[in-house]
This record gives C-alpha cells, sequence and structure tokens, in this order.
C-alpha cells in the first residue's frame, strides 16, 4: 500500500491550479501531482505514490549508502578475520 | 530502472548478509513494520538467509489489512446505494465485510469502481455531476496526503458530489501498542521508510529513549531492508537505542513539510480500531469539522453501524507479531487469498498473503526435519 516507485520528471506543469508533472518510471510515463514538491525540477528523481510525488531522491546520499555497501567487510578481508558470527547462544537474550 | 537495480545487486546482498552474520553474537527479534518491507522480505527469502536467531517480526503496516471490519460494512452499504459511484484503491475489494465484499457488490449491480488515485475519483466527480461519488480513503501518513488534496481540491471546487470514507492510521501510535503489550517480543523497529518520507522522523526519538528501543529507519530493495538489518543488530549488540536512518536518499528528518501542512489543514487526530488489534487511542485521523460535507461517513448516515470482529481469524496475532501466518491452523486450508478469512490474506503486503504466495506452508524449524539432508 506505501508503495512508491522512483521516477524522473519529464515535464511540469500547472493543471486548474495544481503542479502537476509528467514522470518516466523506467519507459513507462505517468501525470503525477506535484504540490508537496515546490522545489523539483526537470530531471531531477523523485518517489510517487498513489500519483502524488512526495520526496526528492537525494542522488548524494544514494551514492554514499552504495559507496559504504561497497567499502563493507573490507576492513575485515584486510586483516584476515573470518565473516562469520560467534556461536549463538541458545536461550533468548 | 536507476535507484531499484543498484538496490537489488545479489553479491552485494551477500556481502551484506556476511556482514550481519559477523556482527551478530545472540538472539535478536525485530520488526519490520511495513507491509512492503514484509513483502521484499519473504519474496528474496531474506529471512531463511539470515544468521539463526535474528527473527524478523512481521508489523501491523498494512493498511488494507488493519482497515476495521466496521468500516468495510460501512463501505458496503454505501457502495450498495443506488446510484453511487464508489471508487477504491484494488486491494479493498475482495476484503471480506460481515457478509460480503466490494466485489459481491459490483457482481450484484453496484458501481464499484478501482481507481490508482484519488485524483482519479475527483475526475470521476467532475465528470459525473449527476452522480454521488465516494472514494475509499484509507492508509497510513504516506496515503493521507493524496487524499487530503483530492478532498481539499473538492472544498475549492465547491463540488458537492464527492466525498470520502476516511479511515487513515497512524504508524507511531501502533508503535507504541506494540511496546506497551504484555506479548511484545520486539527489541528493535525496522521503521516504514515511506511514511518517514512524509512525517520525517521527529517523533521517533521519544519513542526510542521511552522503550529503550532501536528504530532504524528502512527502504524496501533488500539492500535496504538488509542494511536496515544490520544496524538494528549493531545497535542491539552494543546495547544502543537510536533512531538511525538507513534510507537517507527518500527520508530526511523534517519530512515533507508541504504535505504535513496539508495534512494538518484537513485532518484531526482521533481514536481508531484497528482489525485484530483493537482501539489504539489517537492513532489515527479523520475529518476536520469544516470538511463535513466532503465525510461519506455523515452524508450517508452509515455512522451508526457497529460490527464485531470474526473469532475465526487470528490476524490480530499475527499483526502483533505473536504467531507467524503458517501457524495459523486455517492457513492455506480454509484461508487462501481466493477466500480470505481475514484481510492479512488479502493485500498484497498482508503477512498471510506473502507466505501463501511465496509458498511458506511449512515453518522454517520443520524444514529439517521435513526434507532430511541425505
Amino acid at each position: 500500500m506505501c508503495l512508491a516507485v522512483p521516477g524522473q520528471v519529464k515535464e511540469i506543469f500547472e493543471q486548474g491550479g495544481t503542479r502537476m508533472g509528467r514522470v518516466n518510471f523506467g519507459g513507462i510515463t505517468k501525470e503525477v501531482c506535484l504540490a508537496y514538491l515546490p522545489d523539483i525540477v526537470v530531471g531531477d528523481y523523485t518517489i510517487v505514490h498513489v500519483g502524488f510525488a512526495i520526496s526528492k531522491i537525494d542522488e548524494e546520499s544514494a551514492q554514499k549508502t552504495l559507496q559504504m555497501f561497497r567499502d563493507l567487510g573490507i576492513l575485515e578481508e584486510e586483516l584476515g578475520v573470518e565473516p562469520v558470527a560467534a556461536p549463538l547462544s541458545v536461550s533468548g537474550p | 530502472m536507476k535507484y531499484l537495480n543498484e538496490f537489488r545487486d545479489g553479491e552485494t546482498a551477500q556481502k551484506l548478509f556476511r556482514e550481519i552474520a559477523r556482527v551478530t553474537t545472540r538472539p535478536w527479534a525485530m520488526m519490520e513494520v511495513c507491509g512492503g518491507q514484509t513483502h521484499s522480505i519473504i519474496r528474496n527469502g531474506i529471512d531463511q538467509l539470515l544468521p539463526p536467531g535474528i527473527e524478523l517480526i512481521h508489523g501491523p503496516g498494512c493498511p488494507v489489512c488493519v482497515t476495521p471490519l466496521e468500516m468495510i460494512d460501512k463501505a458496503l452499504a454505501i457502495a450498495s446505494k443506488p446510484g453511487i459511484i464508489f471508487c477504491s484503491f484494488g486491494d479493498m475489494l475482495r476484503v471480506p465485510g460481515s457478509d460480503k465484499d466490494l466485489f459481491r457488490v459490483k457482481s450484484e449491480g453496484g458501481d464499484v469502481r478501482i481507481v490508482y488515485s484519488p485524483l482519479d475519483a475527483l475526475k470521476i466527480a467532475r465528470e459525473s455531476p449527476t452522480r454521488q461519488v465516494v472514494f475509499f480513503g484509507i492508509g497510513f501518513e504516506t496515503t493521507a496526503p493524496a487524499n487530503a488534496m483530492a478532498i481539499s481540491l473538492a472544498a475549492k471546487e465547491n463540488l458537492t458530489n464527492f466525498s470520502v470514507l476516511i479511515s487513515h492510521v497512524l504508524v507511531p501510535p501502533a508503535m507504541e501498542a506494540i511496546m506497551r503489550s504484555p506479548i511484545n517480543r520486539v527489541q528493535a523497529f525496522l521503521a516504514a521508510g515511506h511514511v518517514c518520507s512524509v512525517m520525517g522522523y521527529w517523533q521517533y526519538p521519544p519513542l526510542a529513549e521511552r522503550f529503550q528501543v532501536p528504530i532504524v529507519i528502512t527502504g524496501f530493495e533488500p539492500l535496504d531492508v538488509l542494511d536496515g538489518i544490520r544496524r538494528a543488530v549493531i545497535q542491539l549488540e552494543s546495547g544502543r537505542h537510536e533512531v538511525e536512518n538507513a534510507y537517507g536518499r527518500v527520508v530526511n528528518f523534517d519530512g515533507n513539510k508541504p504535505a504535513q501542512q496539508m495534512l494538518e489543514n484537513v485532518f484531526e487526530i482521533t481514536d481508531r480500531t484497528w482489525r485484530g488489534i483493537g482501539m489504539i487511542p489517537k492513532s489515527g485521523w479523520h475529518l476536520r469539522p469544516e470538511y463535513r460535507n466532503f465525510d461519506a461517513e455523515y452524508k450517508f448516515e452509515v455512522r451508526g453501524i457497529v460490527t464485531k470482529e470474526s473469532p475465526l481469524c487470528r490476524s490480530g496475532e499475527v499483526l502483533q507479531g505473536a504467531i507467524k501466518p503458517n501457524q495459523c491452523s486455517s492457513f492455506g486450508t480454509v484461508c487462501t487469498p481466493r477466500s480470505p478469512l481475514g484481510a492479512t490474506m488479502v493485500s498484497s503486503e498482508g503477512a498471510c498473503a506473502a507466505y501463501y504466495n511465496y509458498g511458506r506452508f511449512i515453518q522454517v524449524e520443520d524444514l529439517a526435519t521435513a526434507c532430511p539432508v541425505k
């Protein structure tokens, strides 16, 4: 239900006083309400839920997360630490 | 697609699984709040690949699942009235009310239409001025701004043939109710990323502090979910209980201010009954009195309908994480997506439907006996 899909803003226009736009989702273009993102511009990526753009995607943050994924475990590999958990206790915490 | 494929990469997922295993020394139980996350976890088999002892408890974040039977009965009563065009998200049509569902109303001649957005319902109202158009406005904080906008536009345009049956619920009060429950086993939360894209996460630090529970704002792609789990485990292992944002590309602390302002203008906080859980104080929104002309409960006089839940369905225990769907004796036998006993089997995000659709008919701990290694 709270499913929201990332897409790229291709066009921005007014419709009856409401800020609307056309957003491209991997080849499929849909009309989307942009009223909640007054600062978004053509070319930006946004998350769209039930026909409304609710959040602008922060490219810098996305790149930071992906870089963090790339760096994960590098230190352990260099130090030769086994990537295996310590034995789990049988009782609850 | 950009921002999807990068967060579904198999090799990185394996790395995250190894990292979770490395930092885990004890069993921990955490709840993914949103049904979209449950769907991602079960579809990708994430729960089966985690180190033994890391348990994911499936939370109540499926609006279709928690909409009370009473509200379904109100929808059925309105949709059955002659001349009404009743618009709803598709998921709601198969949710059983006391004696039928919206599909049955449609098959009996009712004008029930599936729409993608509340703006589609508004468009139908503009184009059918002689008919009353009612939209079934369910959902969490993610969906509420869309419904608020539709109502605000209808008011601006003085549309007299558009109204909304509102059943909005809020995530933070539900998280609090879960932590207060005597049967609670949740030690950390993976908070619902898209709810936070609207609301931000300024509401969470007091919750984390009061219940000493780590809260990690988590996205929906497999790598997002794995990173949420990794961060929650690291906090649990080191005895911390902080609010952490693992979905920074979409969520910031303040959330979407224009959307929050619209919600404030159109809705006010109310007590809500959650299907299978019961009444949670101040856990929902209803329309402010100045928008009463757009409130279908008043317009069609269905406020008097009171319905009790069926005792057969154990979805309440599923929604609170007390049992897994396949621990219910009705699961997959008398209760299937084609003939559901409760809403958790209906919605594509419901935990029971996710277990059914991805073949989880058997519990993980029983797998060893069912499929012995030769």
